[in-house]
C-alpha cells in the first residue's frame, strides 16, 4: 500500500515536472540540479531552491520598493539592473526559465529607463515567481511524502 | 552683362558663406566645404581680374588709337605748313629778285630801261614764278623836296591811299578819285605795277599805315617784310603785303640801318592773297577733306588774326604748326583739326569684349566645375553616411543572427537534453529510434546554426583567427575520432598521415583548422560508400621537392596491379596533384621565413562531383545538385566557409574530382612554428603517454603498402619501432626469426590488417602461425608476440572468431595513437596503473577528489549549485561571497588547489579580484626567490600560482581574452557542463600531479 503510494507520488511528480517543462517554467538546469543530489547531500535541491526563494524574495522586495517608493523621474535604474542581474543569475542556476525570461524583458525596460515597462515587468515577474513558488512547493511536498513513504518502507533495510 | 555676372557671383558667394556658417554651427567644420568656398572666392577674384584686364586692354588700345590719330594730324599739319612756307618763300625770293631787277635796270641805267609798260609785261610773264602773289608793284622813294619835280616828271599827283570817307572797302577802286597825298617828309608813290594791281599806280604807299610800317621796316632791315593781314585794296581779300627795299648800287657791305635808309631808292611790294593761296595749296594735297586748316597771324598773341579758315567747327584736338614766312617780327601759325569726330574704336571694343566674354565663359565653366565638385563631395558624404548605415545594418544583421542563433540554441539544448534523458529511460526499439532521429535532427540543426553564424561572421569580416600553440596531430586525431563511428558503420577506411617534417607544435587557430578538416572529411564521409578517406598533412616545401618517388605516401604510384591500385583501400583515386597544381605556393617559390606552410589533402573514393557543378562548389548554399540535399542532407555552406577560413589562414583551397572515382580536396594554410614546451597549450585531450611503449618492436603485416605505411606512422608516434611485411611468407619468417631471438630483436606485437590480401584474409593469418607451431617450428606460446587485428568493421561472428584465431585484440580503424595506446596497454599490461578510468565523470572524480576548491560567487544560489556540482566529484568546496573575501582566503599560504571565480560581482568583479590575487602571489614569490622569506613560511610551496577559472555566462572571445589578460587560467561557462569542467580542470591537476611525481 505504502509502496504503491510512493510509486504514485513519483508518477505525479514526474507529471508535474513534465508540465513545468512543457510550460517552460523550468529548463534542463533544474534536471542537472536534481542530478547533483545524491546520498551525500540528500536535500540538495530543496536547499538550493529555498536559498533561491529567500534571495529572490529579498530582491523582489527591493525591486518593488525601488519602483514604487520614488516617483518615476528619480528611479535608480542602475540598482534595478544590478538586482535583476542577480535574480537572473540565480534563476538560470536553478533553471527557472520563465522567471529568467521575464527578468530579461525587465532589464531591457530598465535599460531604456522605461518606468511603466518596468512596472509591467515587475507585475509579470511577481506573477511568474508566485507560480514557480507554488509549483515547486507542490513538488517538494510530493517529494517529501515520497521520501517519507519510501523511508517508511526502506528504513529498516537501510539501518 | 559683367555687372550682372558679378552680382550673381557675389550673391552666390554670400549664400555659400552663409551656408558655411550654418554648417559650422551645426556640425564640426568640414574641410571640403570650406575648400569649396575658398575655391569660389578665388574664382570670383579671377573673374574680376579677367574683367579688369579686358578693361585695361580697351583703355590701352583706345589710347593707342588716339595717339596715332594725333600723330597723323601733326604730320598732315606740319606737311601743310611746310609746303605753305616753301611756296611762300619761293614767291618771296622771286619778289626779291624783282627788287634787284628794278634796282639794276631802273636805277642802275640812265635813262631807265624800265617803264610801266615793261614792268607790267615782265611781271605778268613771270607771274607763274610767284603763284601766291596776286600782284607786285614798285614804289619810288620820294622826299618831300623832290615831290614837285616828281609830280611834274610823271604828270600825276601823289595820291593818298585812303579816301576821306574812311571806307576802304569799295567795289570800284579808282585812283583818280583818291585825294592827293598831304604833305609829308617822304612819299612812296607807286610807279610800276603789275597789270592786276594797276589801280595802285601813283598811290603813296606811305600813306597806308600798314604799308608805311612795312616800308620803314623793310628799308631798315634790307629783308622782305610782311604786314599783318588786312583787307587788300579792291579785291577786298584778306591778304598780306610783302615789301622789299630797293637800294642804290653804292650800299656798303654790312650796312647799318641808317646807311640802308640812306641808300634806299624805292620799294617793291607784293600782295599775297592768303585765302586763295592756302586754298590753292590745299587743293594740291590729298585728304584735304579730312582736316580743317586755319592759318593765324599771332604776332599779337593775345589777339590772333585769322588769315585763312572756314568757320566749320572741327572736332577733336587741334594741332598747331608754326609757319615761318621769313619775317622774324611776324609770327604765323597753322591750326589743324579733324573735320569729323573720331570713329568709335571698334577694334579695342571688340578685343576687350572678346576677352571679357572668354573670361566670363571660363569663369562659368569653372563655376560649373566647382558646383559639380561640390555636388560630388556632397554625394560622397552622403554615400559615406549610407555606407556607415549599411555597415551598421550589416552589424545589426550579424548581431541579429548571433542573437537568434543563440536564442535557438538555448531551447535546442533543452530539446536535446530532454531527448538524451528520454533515451536513458526505458524505451522500446521504435521509440528509441524515434528519439535518436529527433536528437540527430536537433544536432544537425545546431550545426547548421553554427555554420550560418560562421558565415555571417566571415561576411562581416569579424571573424578573427586565434594564434595559440596547438598540435596538428592532435587536431587530426580528434577529427578522426568524430567520424570513426560513421566510417566504421559504412565500412570505409579512414586514415590520417602527418609528415614527420611537420613540427609538433604550431601556432595558429586550431579550432578553425579543425573546422576546415572536419568539413572536408565530413563531406567525404557523406559521399563515400566504399573505399577510403585519407587525410594527409605535409609541408608545402616537402611536396614541392618530392617529385621523386621516395615518399610512398606523398606519391601514389599509379601502376596498380590488376584491379587493385596502390591506394589506401585499393580503389582507384583521382590524381591529387591536380588539386594543388594551381596553388600560388607551388607556382612561386615562397620566401624563406619561419612560416610553416601546410598542405592538407583529403582524398576519398566517393561519388565525385559532377563536372558542371565543379565551378560553383565554393559558392555558399550551392550544392552540386539540388537532389544532393535530398539524398545526403546538408546545406552546402560548409565548403564556402572552409574557403573563407583557408583564405583567412593565408592559404588556398582546390580540388579535383571525377564522378564515380572520387574527389581530392587540398588546401594550404600558413602557421608559425611554436616551441614545444609551451605550458599554455590548449589540449583537447592529454597526450598518450609515449614513454610506455618506447623501444618496443612491432611488425605490420599488410599487403597494401600504403595502409601499412600509415599504420607504421601511427605506431612510430608512440615510439614503437616498426617493420613492414607485405606478404604472409615474409611476415611469418619475420615473426619466427624474432621469436627465436630474444632481447634486441624481440618482437612485441604483430598488427595484421583484416583485409591484408583481400576480403577477410587477415583473419586467417594466425592459422598459419598455428600450423607452424604444430609443426614444431616454434617455441611455446609465451614468446609469441601479441597479435592485433586492424579492422574497419567487424561482424559479431568475426568478433567471436578472433580469440579462437589467436588474436589478442582488435583495433578499430581509424587508427589513433590514444586508441592504439589504450589497446596495447590493455593487452600488454603496461601503464595500467595510470590507465584512464572510463567516462569523464569518473575521470573528473579522480581528478577532483580531495581537492580544495574555492568557489567565489556573490549569488548564493549559484554558489550553492557550483559547490554542489564540484562536491559531486569529491572536491572539498569552500565558498566565498565576494572578491574581497576570496582575496583574504587566497593570501598565501592557503590550502586551496583551485578557484572558481564569478566574473560579474558587485563591488569587486572577478577580473579585479584575480589581478589582486596574482599580484599578491607575485609578491610572495619574489620574497621566496630572493630568500627574504623561506618557503617554509609559505607552506613549503616554492611557487604560488593558484589556478583561477572564470565562471561566466557569456562565452565570447573577448571575455576569454579579458580573462587571460588579468591572469586567469581558463574559463567555464555557467551553468556547468561536465565536459567543460573536465577539460579545464584536467589541465591543471594532471600537470600538477606529474610535477609532484617528478
Amino acid at each position: 500500500m505504502l509502496g504503491l503510494g510512493a510509486a504514485r507520488l513519483e508518477a505525479d511528480m514526474n507529471r508535474l515536472m513534465a508540465l513545468l517543462f512543457h510550460q517552460g517554467v523550468l529548463d534542463e538546469q533544474f534536471m542537472q540540479l536534481q542530478q547533483l543530489q545524491d546520498e551525500s547531500s540528500p536535500n540538495f535541491v530543496s536547499e538550493v531552491i529555498s536559498i533561491y526563494f529567500r534571495e529572490s524574495e529579498k530582491l523582489l522586495k527591493n525591486l518593488r520598493s525601488l519602483l514604487h517608493r520614488a516617483d518615476r523621474e528619480c528611479t535608480d535604474y542602475r540598482k534595478i539592473g544590478i538586482h535583476l542581474n542577480q535574480l537572473m543569475g540565480s534563476s538560470s542556476s536553478v533553471g527557472a526559465k520563465r522567471v529568467r525570461t521575464v527578468c530579461l524583458a525587465f532589464r531591457a525596460a530598465s535599460e531604456h529607463n522605461n518606468w511603466s515597462g518596468c512596472l509591467r515587468s515587475l507585475e509579470v515577474l511577481e506573477h511568474e515567481y508566485c507560480y514557480l513558488k507554488t509549483k515547486l512547493h507542490e513538488l517538494f511536498q510530493m517529494e517529501q511524502q515520497r521520501v517519507m513513504a519510501a523511508g517508511a518502507r526502506y528504513h529498516p533495510l537501510l539501518s | 552683362m559683367v555687372v550682372c555676372c558679378k552680382g550673381s557671383a557675389l550673391s552666390r558667394l554670400w549664400k555659400s558663406k552663409d551656408q558655411q556658417v550654418q554648417q559650422l554651427k551645426h556640425y564640426q567644420p568640414q574641410n571640403s566645404k570650406g575648400g569649396g568656398n575658398w575655391r569660389k572666392k578665388f574664382l570670383f577674384l579671377g573673374i574680376l581680374l579677367g574683367v579688369l584686364v579686358s578693361i585695361w586692354i580697351f583703355l590701352s588700345m583706345n589710347a593707342n588709337i588716339i595717339a596715332r590719330r594725333k600723330e597723323t594730324l601733326a604730320n598732315m599739319c606740319d606737311e601743310r605748313a611746310r609746303m605753305l612756307q616753301d611756296q611762300f618763300n619761293v614767291s618771296m625770293n622771286h619778289v626779291h629778285a624783282l627788287a634787284i631787277l628794278v634796282s639794276t635796270f631802273h636805277h642802275g641805267k640812265n635813262p631807265s630801261a624800265i617803264d610801266q609798260k615793261t614792268f607790267a609785261e615782265y611781271t605778268a610773264r613771270t607771274a607763274f614764278e610767284r603763284p601766291l602773289t596776286n600782284g607786285v608793284a614798285y614804289a619810288l622813294k620820294v622826299l618831300h623836296s623832290q615831290r614837285e619835280e616828281f609830280e611834274r616828271q610823271h604828270g600825276w599827283k601823289i595820291k593818298k591811299m585812303e579816301t576821306e570817307d574812311q571806307s576802304p572797302v569799295q567795289d570800284d577802286y579808282t585812283p583818280e578819285k583818291l585825294d592827293p597825298s598831304p604833305d609829308q617828309d617822304e612819299y612812296a608813290p607807286v610807279i610800276f605795277s603789275q597789270e592786276t594791281v594797276s589801280h595802285i599806280v601813283s598811290i603813296d604807299m606811305m600813306s597806308g599805315k600798314e604799308d608805311r610800317d612795312n616800308i620803314l621796316r623793310a628799308r631798315a632791315s634790307g629783308k622782305g617784310v610782311l604786314t599783318s593781314p588786312f583787307n587788300l585794296l579792291k579785291s577786298n581779300h584778306l591778304g598780306v603785303v610783302l615789301t622789299f627795299a630797293v637800294y642804290n648800287a653804292d650800299l656798303p657791305p654790312n650796312p647799318t640801318p641808317e646807311e640802308r635808309i640812306e641808300a634806299t631808292v624805292g620799294y617793291l611790294g607784293a600782295s599775297f592773297d592768303v585765302p586763295s593761296l592756302v586754298e590753292k595749296l590745299l587743293h594740291q594735297l590729298a585728304s584735304k577733306q579730312t582736316i580743317v586748316v586755319n592759318v593765324y597771324d599771332t604776332t599779337n598773341s593775345s589777339a590772333p588774326i585769322k588769315m585763312y579758315g572756314l568757320d566749320v567747327r572741327g572736332a577733336g584736338e587741334i594741332h598747331i604748326s608754326n609757319v615761318d614766312f621769313g619775317d622774324p617780327l611776324r609770327k604765323h601759325e597753322m591750326h589743324c583739326r579733324f573735320k569729323h569726330e573720331p570713329p568709335l574704336p571698334w577694334s579695342a571694343i571688340t578685343t576687350s569684349l572678346g576677352v571679357a566674354v572668354i573670361v566670363l565663359l571660363v569663369g562659368h565653366i569653372f563655376y560649373a566645375a566647382l558646383n559639380r565638385i561640390e555636388k560630388v563631395e556632397d554625394d560622397f558624404r552622403e554615400m559615406r553616411e549610407l555606407k556607415v548605415r549599411a555597415e551598421a545594418a550589416d552589424v545589426a544583421k550579424s548581431q541579429f543572427l548571433a542573437t537568434v542563433s543563440h536564442e535557438i540554441r538555448t531551447p535546442m539544448n533543452g530539446v536535446l537534453g530532454m531527448l538524451q534523458m528520454l533515451m536513458d529511460t526505458e524505451l522500446d526499439a521504435t521509440q528509441q529510434d524515434f528519439a535518436m532521429t529527433a536528437q540527430a535532427s536537433g544536432k544537425a540543426l545546431i550545426a547548421l546554426i553554427n555554420e550560418v553564424l560562421d558565415q555571417a561572421k566571415i561576411e562581416s569580416g569579424r571573424l578573427e583567427l586565434e594564434a595559440v600553440p596547438f598540435d596538428v596531430r592532435d587536431v587530426l586525431d580528434n577529427v578522426l575520432s568524430l567520424f570513426s563511428d560513421k566510417s566504421q558503420g559504412k565500412g570505409i577506411e579512414l586514415a590520417v598521415y602527418v609528415s614527420d617534417r611537420v613540427p609538433e607544435v604550431l601556432i595558429g587557430d586550431p579550432g578553425r583548422f579543425r573546422q576546415i578538416i572536419t568539413n572536408l572529411v565530413g563531406n567525404s564521409v557523406k559521399f563515400t560508400e566504399e573505399g577510403h578517406i585519407f587525410v594527409s598533412v605535409h609541408l608545402v616545401e616537402e611536396v614541392k621537392s618530392s617529385c621523386d618517388f621516395s615518399n610512398q605516401v606523398i606519391r601514389d604510384s599509379e601502376d596498380g596491379i590488376g584491379m587493385s591500385y596502390n591506394t589506401l583501400s585499393g580503389f582507384h583515386i583521382v590524381d591529387r596533384w591536380k588539386s594543388w597544381e594551381n596553388f600560388r605556393m607551388f607556382k612561386f617559390s615562397t620566401e624563406a621565413s619561419d612560416a610553416i606552410n601546410l598542405l592538407v589533402t583529403v582524398e576519398d573514393t566517393g561519388v565525385g562531383i559532377p563536372q558542371d557543378a565543379q565551378s560553383r562548389i565554393f559558392t555558399p548554399f550551392m550544392q552540386a545538385d539540388s537532389s544532393t540535399s535530398r539524398t545526403y542532407g546538408g546545406t552546402g555552406i560548409g565548403l564556402s566557409i572552409s574557403k573563407c577560413l583557408v583564405d583567412l589562414m593565408g592559404g588556398e583551397i582546390g580540388f579535383v574530382s571525377k564522378p564515380g572515382i572520387g574527389s581530392t580536396f587540398s588546401f594550404t594554410a600558413v602557421f608559425q612554428e611554436g616551441r614545444k614546451n609551451l605550458g599554455d597549450m590548449r589540449r583537447h585531450h592529454p597526450d598518450p603517454p609515449v614513454s610506455d611503449f618506447q623501444g618496443m618492436r612491432g611488425l605490420v603485416v599488410d599487403g597494401r603498402c600504403m595502409r601499412a605505411e600509415i599504420t607504421k606512422h601511427h605506431l612510430q608516434r608512440l615510439g614503437i619501432h616498426v617493420d613492414i611485411s607485405l606478404n604472409s611468407k615474409s611476415a611469418l619468417s619475420g615473426i619466427l626469426e624474432a621469436c627465436n631471438l630474444s632481447g634486441a630483436g624481440h618482437l612485441d606485437m604483430v598488427l595484421v590488417d583484416k583485409e591484408a590480401w583481400g576480403e577477410g584474409s587477415g583473419l586467417a593469418f594466425p592459422r598459419l602461425l598455428a600450423e607452424f607451431r604444430q609443426n614444431g617450428l616454434m617455441k611455446p606460446q609465451e614468446n609469441l608476440p601479441k597479435m592485433f587485428l586492424l579492422a574497419t568493421s567487424l561482424s559479431p561472428t568475426e568478433v567471436d572468431d578472433l580469440k579462437s584465431a589467436g588474436y589478442t585484440d582488435t583495433m578499430m580503424k581509424p587508427l589513433r595513437p590514444s586508441m592504439i595506446a589504450a589497446c596495447l596497454r590493455k593487452a600488454l599490461g603496461v601503464g595500467s596503473k595510470r590507465q584512464r578510468e572510463k567516462g569523464q565523470a569518473m575521470a573528473l572524480r579522480s581528478l577532483l577528489s580531495g581537492k580544495q576548491i574555492l568557489v567565489v560567487d556573490d549569488n548564493a544560489v549559484n554558489r550553492k549549485v557550483a559547490a554542489g556540482a564540484l562536491k559531486k566529484y569529491g572536491a572539498e568546496v569552500t565558498c566565498a561571497d565576494s572578491g574581497k573575501a576570496a582575496i583574504q582566503m587566497l593570501q598565501p599560504p592557503h590550502k586551496f588547489d583551485a578557484c572558481f571565480m564569478d566574473i560579474q560581482m558587485p563591488e569587486m568583479d572577478g577580473f579585479e579580484a584575480t589581478r589582486q590575487i596574482r599580484s599578491m602571489e607575485t609578491k610572495v614569490n619574489e620574497l621566496i626567490k630572493s630568500g627574504e622569506a623561506s618557503s617554509e613560511m609559505y607552506g613549503n610551496v616554492a611557487h604560488w600560482h593558484i589556478p583561477i577559472l572564470a565562471m561566466t555566462a557569456d562565452v565570447i572571445q573577448a571575455t576569454y581574452e579579458e580573462c587571460i589578460r588579468c591572469g586567469m587560467d581558463d574559463y567555464v561557462s555557467k551553468p556547468f557542463e561536465e565536459e567543460q569542467i573536465y577539460s579545464a580542470v584536467a589541465h591543471f591537476f594532471e600537470s600538477g600531479t606529474v610535477d609532484s611525481v617528478s
